[in-house]
């Protein structure tokens, strides 16, 4: 059933508004939010209203102007686009209250760019979820880099601009080198830029230059971060913690992973994957990534640099579980895309709560602050939990399918780095929740933040939570994380909805 | 034939291309007569705004989607010689008059008060300038293009000779005038030669002498591979020293950086060497261009990349544009010598956008050396803070330069490497290789030119743009996102003529091997 309806327009519609309006109230900051809130609300509320249609087996379909004459910027929203889309739209409503909080208390620069660049972010991100072809993915997801760009120099350092350089070569010089020539060979082969359920190639196309023409878009995705083009994800934390945790955990990232799948399932078609023997590629290439950024990240004592490596590993989770031949497998990819955004941004919000109220970056100097900033650290033991996968969480739901949908297709390789990787994310999470907990307090620190600081009076503020605003959203978010692992027919439902 | 023509009486009832060639050259002299010179840059103004509309008229009165030459008018001149005054346009070349009437406006509006001595004349030099380029797009009779062709030297000469802002400028005046003639002195045999062949073949037996230089009429004479082989060279020769294609591009930073900023915006935006192969060679010469299609392919492919990583280490912007520009011609060559539909599109949308980018960059480029006195790189750093406006337009061109989505270098870029991926993968491949050194040595002057801390005492003190600087910057800039999301009147308009072209192109090889046995 296709219901042509402007509805994916307006929700791209509501964040550009947005970043209008954010510049227009630049001088008045309590109202420069408003908007922001305003826009992600809008814009949830289109996206929601979207939810039911699909539900219902439907597809909306809204074209906005041809390109060319067989290309057109056009949208189709299913139930894979309204999966990442509702998340992102989601997060970002609770990542504004955050940076409310994160944001003065930092007293961060050109606040105001921030938030007009975060609203372009989100409607480039929209973009790519709601586009019906490869030519509009395409249009957005550079628009995505762009509009991410000042995010990540935002501290203007040089080494924030370096990150910011390292970036741009990463997602354009992939972006033109590989995805750009993909989406051309595709055209040339099939004749048509649209994504199609069932895939658009003929039975007859020659399947050497199918196999490339795949790993092209494994290459041009770079977003997805998989080795060896994941270099960008870490040098990118620089960015402040909002920024980490809505873009590096959420929209940038999940793009990429979005954009895999739509290859997968609406270009290739999943018989044709399998066929190629893709499949088994991309679950090596998946597990080569898991297992080295699980290693990686045993040996930081950066909590942001952890946080990064482990987002590389986990967004190979959903990658894994597009390339498993089974809809059990291919489930725990997708419903992953909400669970690790959820896990995810939790442990960024915590991050950003410990910088905040004692200026720790590393690990090993966080010793004890559980007992300080209990709520914060509550909530990054129930992210970890989460992303290690143990049950009631929603990592857990990820795994199980994951597990479950290895074993049914007979991989057993990748039922075992399941389980190593687990294993070592178990061992890289716990001990910073051990270190937090049970190291012994930081006995002299106050005075030395003091100092830092330049403000000895603040040597008598006992260190505590810093702000509601950084607290209730991370509650939020944690909350939710455990909501979704009781309850993962939530997003099931949805996610059934991609296999109709 | 496939190309007809619709004769201006009846499309729209007066002669619109000699009015169009008459207006500026009519402007031009009325300055003469023009004692105040606030009042000579006014009519100026006006005369090239006229011109303009009236350009803009002709492109909505135009049929789109069919091969058609229209406006047509046609006189005979020098009828022993078979030579008449004959104008007309077609999809091909439409697009190109009220780009040269643009860019005109824009020449005189950013030299408002920037020419220091000799005011009326240099207004009289540029308008005559515009008069010559409109006689080379819409001349359809290869002897009067040609004269349209030589013409245009005399004003580029005084432009660059007077006032030139260089200290070199003589000898890049001169420079570039025997460049220029080195150029068009074969071409002018090549057009004698296909004189003579329509002698030899139409008018075989016939006493009295039948030349003809009428693009139409030799269309339908067919000249034999080995001589059409000689004829591509002598012609491409010429365009592609005008073009200028690698290797003859040597002329071009000499008369860039030396000349004033009314010859760099005309030399880096109007793609008149390109514009001949396209009008004149491929379909007079359809077998050649078949046959020497790689090493013409292959010559732009090399330009594009070579011109990406020169431009990569210039610290000077006028410079990096010029090579820039090197490397544009390069990808536009390379789709037009696809000898497709996507293809020769993406070269014409390319040579548009060229037409709209190049130049508002070099504007860019010249109001910030009229204001800190230098475009070299070591002046600059931390503009966006000083000058935010100047650093948002020069954002915008630039993603037109690096060709993203959404701007008009993009759709550009896209339809040329569709048209070599069909011609071969790997030319695209390589191509998309130019398109991302593009976005390296682009980003990598903006980063910084215009990021970083102020470390110059001249940056501090630089004004932002005047409102008439930004009318034009913001008038490119409309186009280039115009043509970046809604491409298709553009396409529509061109499309007809270029079908027409590929078809001749892929049908005349039998034919043309037919009649020379």
């Amino acid at each position: 059933m296709e219901i042509y309806s402007s509805k994916p327009f307006w929700a791209m519609a509501a964040a550009f508004l947005g970043a209008i309006l954010i510049l227009v109230a630049r001088k008045k900051p309590n109202l420069r939010e408003a908007c922001s809130i305003g826009a992600g609300v809008a814009q949830l509320a289109v996206i929601l209203s979207m939810v039911s249609a699909v539900l219902n087996g439907g597809t909306l379909h809204f074209t906005l102007s041809s390109f060319l004459p067989q290309v057109s910027i056009a949208f189709r929203v299913d139930a894979l686009a309204l999966l990442f889309a509702a998340t992102a739209s989601f997060l970002w409503i609770v990542t504004i209250f955050y940076s409310i909080g994160y944001m003065r208390l930092h007293r961060e620069q050109n606040q105001t760019r921030f938030y007009a660049a975060v609203a372009l972010t989100l409607t480039a991100t929209m973009g790519i979820a709601f586009a019906a072809n490869l030519f509009t993915l395409y249009l957005f997801y550079e628009a995505l880099t762009f509009s991410t760009y000042p995010l990540v120099t935002h501290a203007g350092t040089d080494e924030a601009n370096a990150a910011g350089k390292r970036y741009i070569a990463y997602h354009l010089g992939t972006s033109i080198a590989f995805l750009l020539p993909a989406i051309i060979l595709t055209y040339t082969l099939s004749g048509t830029f649209d994504f199609r359920p069932q895939g658009v190639f003929s039975a007859g196309a020659n399947t050497t230059v199918l196999v490339v023409l795949y790993f092209l878009f494994l290459a041009g995705a770079a977003k997805a971060a998989l080795v060896p083009f994941h270099a960008w994800l870490p040098a990118a934390m620089v960015a402040p913690v909002p920024v980490s945790s809505l873009l590096h955990a959420v929209a940038v990232v999940n793009a990429g992973v979005f954009l895999i799948f739509r290859v997968i399932l609406d270009v290739f078609g999943q018989d044709l994957f399998q066929q190629l023997n893709l499949g088994i590629a991309t679950a090596v290439i998946a597990s080569i990534t898991i297992m080295l950024a699980s290693f990686y990240a045993l040996r930081l004592d950066n909590l942001k640099a952890l946080l990064a490596y482990s987002t590389i590993g986990q967004l190979a989770y959903m990658i894994l579980g597009a390339s498993l031949p089974n809809q059990t497998g291919e489930t725990g990819g997708l419903i992953h895309i909400v669970n690790h955004s959820f896990s995810k941004i939790t442990l960024f919000f915590a991050a950003g709560s410990i910088l905040l109220a004692s200026h720790k970056t590393k690990i090993s100097e966080m010793t004890g602050l559980g007992r300080f900033l209990p709520w914060t650290l509550g909530a990054f033991t129930v992210g970890s939990l989460s992303i290690i996968g143990i049950p009631p969480t929603a990592g857990f739901v990820t795994k199980y399918f994951l597990a479950i949908g290895s074993i049914q297709s007979g991989w057993l390789a990748v039922f075992f780095v399941l389980l190593i990787s687990t294993l070592l994310s178990a061992a890289y999470y716990l001990r910073v929740v051990r270190t937090v907990f049970f190291g012994s307090p930081p006995e002299h620190d106050n005075a030395a933040r003091g100092e830092d600081e330049g403000q000895p009076h603040a040597a008598l503020h006992p260190m505590g939570e810093v702000s509601p605003f950084i607290v209730a959203p991370m509650l939020l978010t944690a909350g939710i994380a455990v909501v979704l692992g009781l309850f993962p027919n939530l997003v099931l439902v949805l996610v059934r909805q991609v296999f109709r | 034939m496939i190309f007809d023509e619709i004769f201006a009486a009846e499309q729209i009832g007066f002669p619109i291309l000699t009015l169009l060639i008459v207006i500026p050259i009519a402007s031009a002299i009325l300055l003469a007569f023009i004692k105040d010179e606030n009042f000579a840059r006014w009519a100026a103004l006006s005369g090239a705004l006229v011109e303009l509309v009236l350009a803009l008229v002709m492109v909505c009165q135009f049929i789109p989607g069919v091969a058609h030459m229209q406006f047509a008018e046609r006189v005979e001149w020098i009828s022993t010689l078979g030579i008449s005054y004959h104008l007309g346009v077609d999809g091909i070349s439409v697009l190109f008059v009220p780009l040269t009437a643009f860019l005109t406006v824009m020449v005189i509006l950013i030299s408002w008060r920037a020419v220091r001595f000799l005011n009326k004349l240099y207004f009289a030099a540029v308008l005559a300038f515009e008069a010559t380029v409109i006689g080379v797009f819409v001349s359809l009779d290869l002897f009067v293009f040609f004269i349209f062709w030589e013409l245009m030297l005399v004003p580029s000469y005084f432009l660059l000779k007077l006032w030139g802002v260089g200290p070199e400028r003589q000898h890049a005046g001169l420079k570039y005038v025997m460049y220029m003639l080195v150029g068009s002195a074969p071409m002018l045999i090549g057009i004698v030669l296909l004189g003579i062949n329509h002698h030899n073949t139409a008018g075989a037996g016939a006493a009295a002498p039948f030349y003809s230089f009428d693009f139409l009429t030799l269309l339908n004479v067919p000249i034999a591979p080995p001589l059409q082989t000689l004829i591509f060279f002598l012609l491409g020769f010429g365009f592609a020293v005008k073009g200028p294609l690698f290797p003859f591009h040597t002329w071009m930073p000499a008369a860039l950086l030396e000349g004033p900023a009314a010859m760099g915006i005309f030399l880096v935006g109007l793609k008149l060497g390109v514009y001949g192969f396209i009008r004149f060679v491929i379909p007079l010469l359809p077998v050649a261009s078949a046959e020497w299609l790689w090493l013409m392919v292959l010559l732009g492919l090399f330009a594009s990349l070579y011109g990406a990583l020169i431009a990569m280490v210039q610290p000077n912007l006028r410079r990096l544009l010029t090579f820039a520009s090197v490397s544009h011609v390069g990808l536009a060559t390379l789709g037009l010598f696809s000898l497709n539909q996507q293809g020769m599109q993406g070269g014409i949308v390319m040579l548009i956008n060229l037409g709209f980018v190049s130049p508002g960059l070099f504007i860019l480029a010249a109001s910030l050396r009229a204001r800190s006195g230098s475009s070299d790189l070591f002046a600059f750093g931390g503009l966006a803070r000083q000058v935010p406006l100047l650093a948002t337009f020069f954002f915008l061109l630039g993603m037109a330069v690096i060709g993203l989505p959404g701007t008009s270098g993009f759709t550009g870029e896209f339809l040329i490497l569709q048209g070599a991926f069909l011609l071969h993968p790997a030319l695209a491949s390589v191509a998309v290789l130019a398109i991302i050194l593009s976005a390296a040595y682009l980003l990598m002057f903006y980063e910084r030119a215009f990021f970083g801390p102020v470390t110059r005492p001249a940056v501090k003190t630089l004004p932002d743009l005047v409102p008439r600087e930004i009318a034009v910057a913001a008038a490119t800039c409309v186009m280039v996102l115009w043509i970046g999301f809604y491409p298709a009147p553009f396409l529509r308009i061109t499309g007809g003529s270029v079908a027409a072209l590929v078809e001749r192109v892929n049908g005349s090889q039998p034919t043309a091997m037919h009649s020379s046995e």
